[in-house]
């Protein structure tokens, strides 16, 4: 992993490339392009205001995670991560590690490092591993448990 | 133990959210619609009403069953390798022992999620945080790793991340990084979709007993109105929520 | 008093030379700081149980030197001590100085340092962290604005001078408040917990920041063959002893009070007769290098006729105050957590075990190199900014220092 100061010193030379080279360069053509797949749904926003605000969605989103507790749906990490999974040679999803990672294509385009995957997993929840599996089975056991003392009446 | 079952507790739970969810104006029109809207949508779990707490029947607790330990483990993902000062303990057992008397007893230690936690008032950014609920958390997007939190808790519930966690150690319900302090979560991804902590569904002798403080007619309140039960280091003032039914 | 004139740092060769070896030592430290940030903490000595090492050592021991720094200007402006005077832009430059360098050493450990921004922009206000982000950062601008009505040529701001001093005076008491309370309100920890701390703190900081800025004042002048008269380094260096005593009390103080109870029997014993790193560097490092031997020399015969015991004192001062500070904050997480009281416990987390430390190169280096950049910042502002008086000869700073020809005589003989 590339050190999170070299990076900084990274994005400052790059900035300066970018204002120096941007006169050139001008309207596109040097941009990545960015594969969505809709066949799983719409994005919770147009493709247009994702690619300017899905930082503050992710941010707002994150602190509603922390303070309130809120969780799943559609705007989870894990919701964008499953449905912009890109596969790799092997059909699994790729890490952040590999270049071909959905954030990555314009992430190192523009040179800004996102801060989530130190910690958060970067793959779907499927590829997360046996530990995954094993909770998935044990929520899912959990909840049927649950729904079924709930519809006989629950406890007394 | 029946009565302290995990199952009963998830379904306690989710009554309470039944309620909630009434009371909000979601109109329950089969059970099964609201357990679907319940998991599909997306809403406020921390509840200021609640205080999440834990009684530890610690006259069951023996020494050398880590079950709760390898609970943990599994669940949020940490690995302790056995003598190295620099690997993380979310929880631990501790073998504690009167030398005046020779009485010996174990139990599990890991976050007390204290009412006054001395973490939270420490930590310059307020990423040391506690929930509306009483969980107490790191909110790691803002911790800069300064370590006082550490220097501060009397339990020494929170370890420091010292190097990088691989991609395949990270759960995605319970994300670790390097640079930053984590500790027990009182796995507040399970208690948040209506479950119990991993510790407390594993211990084999009911000992762990999850629930809501606050609310009087919840278990764990009549077992803690109906006997003693104590907590670490009580004179500090910080108010556990973790509690032991015995203490050395 | 004669009108003191000041004049830039002069020097080609020799200044480039020492900017070139504070540089490479600063360096050092920012490499050992990408180093820890690249691999983790798992390169340096810390754990979980000793969080914080080497790098907190030097820049609490800094961090405390600084506003002791700014004591020498204090001295002049508000208790009005005209041998001080010619000192005050001087110690107001490399009290900022020694705060950049002790608050680098710092900042550089953090766990995650590409977040200061996050240390700057969100604050929780119960914590004594936070409040000593404002009070350093406060701290800068105060000094600032002091250094500004010292030296600036209009009337209409240099008539702001004593209360711009005072200002700045009282903010160093309260930033070296903040400073002590860092340990002074630990509860969950034996050695700590003590309102003393504090009060302690000041003390230290008269001393070190006394010592530290001598060291650099002796050592300024006599690079730049830069008269420096032995009367004015005497009173300075007597004033040291003073210091030196009002924090060896303290420290006493400190220690007496915990071991007293019952209670903190345990950690003080470990501490002060373990027979341990840190009994020997109390005893050794701060009670006889760092308290006896320098009170006895700033007050010999021989440091009224030479400056070297008063330089050499300075120098023990500053190793006496690492090594108490080394006690302080390792010795006091080396010391166990007590959960249970009176009980014997074990646990895979080390519980109820004396905690070793083996700091690392890296973090030596990155601690050690806050000195570096604490002088490099003084040497260079020296460089472009008039701060240094062209003449610290006793009859040009206060005729009452100089000391007749005679008597110095009778003083050679008698030592």
């Amino acid at each position: 992993m590339i050190s999170r100061l070299t990076q900084l010193v990274s994005v400052f030379a790059a900035a300066a490339v970018l204002v120096l080279g941007a006169a050139g360069a001008q309207a596109g053509g040097i941009a990545p392009k960015v594969i969505i797949d809709k066949s799983k749904g719409e994005c919770v926003l147009p493709a247009e205001q994702m690619k300017r605000q899905h930082m503050k969605i992710l941010k707002h989103r994150r602190d509603a995670t922390m303070y309130q507790g809120v969780r799943g749906g559609k705007r989870s990490l894990q919701a964008c991560l499953s449905c912009h999974a890109v596969k790799g040679d092997d059909g699994k999803p790729v890490t952040i590690k590999s270049e071909k990672h959905f954030c990555r294509t314009c992430h190192d385009y523009v040179a800004v490092r996102p801060d989530c995957w130190d910690c958060h997993v970067s793959v779907p929840d499927k590829a997360a591993g046996r530990a995954a599996l094993k909770h998935r089975a044990g929520t899912m056991r959990a909840e049927a448990s649950g729904l079924i003392k709930y519809l006989e009446g629950g406890r007394k | 133990m029946t009565s302290h079952s995990p199952d009963t507790r998830v379904d306690e739970a989710r009554r309470e959210f039944m309620k909630k969810s009434a009371a909000a104006g979601v109109i329950a029109l089969a059970p099964g619609v609201t357990l679907m809207t319940m998991s599909s949508e997306a809403a406020a779990k921390a509840d200021p009403k609640k205080r999440w707490g834990m009684l530890i029947d610690t006259t069951v607790c023996k020494s050398g069953c880590d079950k709760c330990v390898a609970a943990c483990k599994a669940e949020n993902g940490w690995e302790a390798k056995a003598g190295s000062p620099t690997d993380p303990q979310w929880i631990r057992k501790v073998d504690v022992k009167d030398p005046k008397t020779g009485f010996a007893m174990s139990l599990p230690v890991m976050c007390q999620h204290c009412a006054n936690p001395p973490c939270v008032d420490v930590c310059p950014t307020g990423a040391s945080m506690k929930r509306a609920d009483g969980i107490v958390l790191v909110n790691r997007h803002i911790c800069i790793g300064c370590r006082y939190c550490m220097m501060a808790c009397p339990y020494k519930a929170r370890s420091f991340e010292h190097h990088e966690v691989p991609e395949e150690e990270k759960a995605p319900w319970a994300p670790r990084g390097q640079g930053t302090v984590e500790a027990c979560t009182m796995c507040v991804h399970r208690v948040d979709a209506g479950g119990i902590p991993a510790c407390a569904e594993a211990c084999d002798k009911g000992a762990i007993l999850f629930g809501d403080l606050n609310d009087p007619d919840s278990d764990i309140s009549k077992r803690l109105a109906s006997g003693p039960s104590y907590q670490i280091r009580a004179d500090l003032g910080a108010d556990p929520g973790v509690r032991y039914a015995r203490l050395p | 008093m004669k009108r003191i004139h000041y004049s830039l740092l002069e020097g080609r060769v020799g200044y480039y030379a020492t900017l070139a070896i504070l540089g490479a030592i600063a360096g050092a430290g920012v490499l050992a700081a990408w180093y820890m940030e690249h691999h983790g903490h798992i390169v340096t000595g810390m754990t979980n149980q000793i969080v914080w090492g080497m790098p907190h050592v030097f820049a609490v021991f800094l961090i405390v030197a600084a506003s002791g720094v700014l004591n020498v200007a204090s001295i002049g402006t508000v208790f009005n001590k005209t041998p001080y005077k010619p000192l005050g832009r001087l110690s107001a430059i490399m009290a900022m100085a020694v705060l950049a360098g002790g608050l680098t050493a710092l900042v550089l450990d953090l766990g995650r340092p590409d977040r200061l921004i996050v240390a700057m922009t969100k604050y929780n206000f119960k914590s004594i962290f936070a409040w000593n982000i404002y009070l350093y950062n406060g701290f800068f601008a105060v000094v600032l604005l002091y250094l500004y009505t010292q030296m600036s040529s209009k009337f209409q701001v240099r008539r702001y001078y004593k209360a711009a001093g005072t200002l700045a005076f009282v903010w160093r008491l309260i930033l070296t408040t903040g400073t002590g309370s860092i340990f002074g309100w630990l509860v969950a920890r034996q050695g700590y917990d003590l309102a003393i701390y504090a009060p302690m703190f000041i003390a230290l900081s008269f001393s070190f920041g006394l010592a530290f800025f001598l060291i650099m004042l002796i050592s300024l002048y006599r690079l730049t063959e830069r008269p420096l008269g032995n009367g004015l380094i005497n009173r300075a260096g007597r004033l040291l002893g003073v210091f030196v005593a009002a924090a060896f009390y303290f420290v006493a103080v400190q220690h007496l009070t915990n071991f007293y109870a019952a209670e903190h029997q345990g950690v003080e014993h470990f501490l002060l007769f373990g027979g341990n790193v840190y009994s020997f560097l109390f005893w050794a490092g701060f009670v006889l290098v760092g308290t006896i031997i320098p009170f006895v020399m700033v007050f010999s015969k021989s440091a009224k006729t030479s400056m070297k015991p008063v330089f050499i004192a300075s120098l023990l001062v500053v190793l006496g105050g690492l090594s108490l500070i080394y006690v302080i904050i390792i010795g006091g997480q080396a010391y166990p957590l007590v959960l249970f009281p009176g009980k014997e416990v074990s646990s895979s987390f080390f519980e109820g075990m004396i905690n070793p430390y083996t700091p690392s190169f890296p973090e030596i280096v990155l601690g050690a190199s806050g000195f570096a950049i604490a002088a490099l910042i003084t040497v260079l502002a020296t460089k472009v900014l008039p701060l240094m008086p062209k003449s610290l000869a006793d009859a040009d700073v206060d005729p009452h220092l100089v000391i007749k020809d005679a008597d110095v005589v009778e003083m050679k003989k008698a030592a």
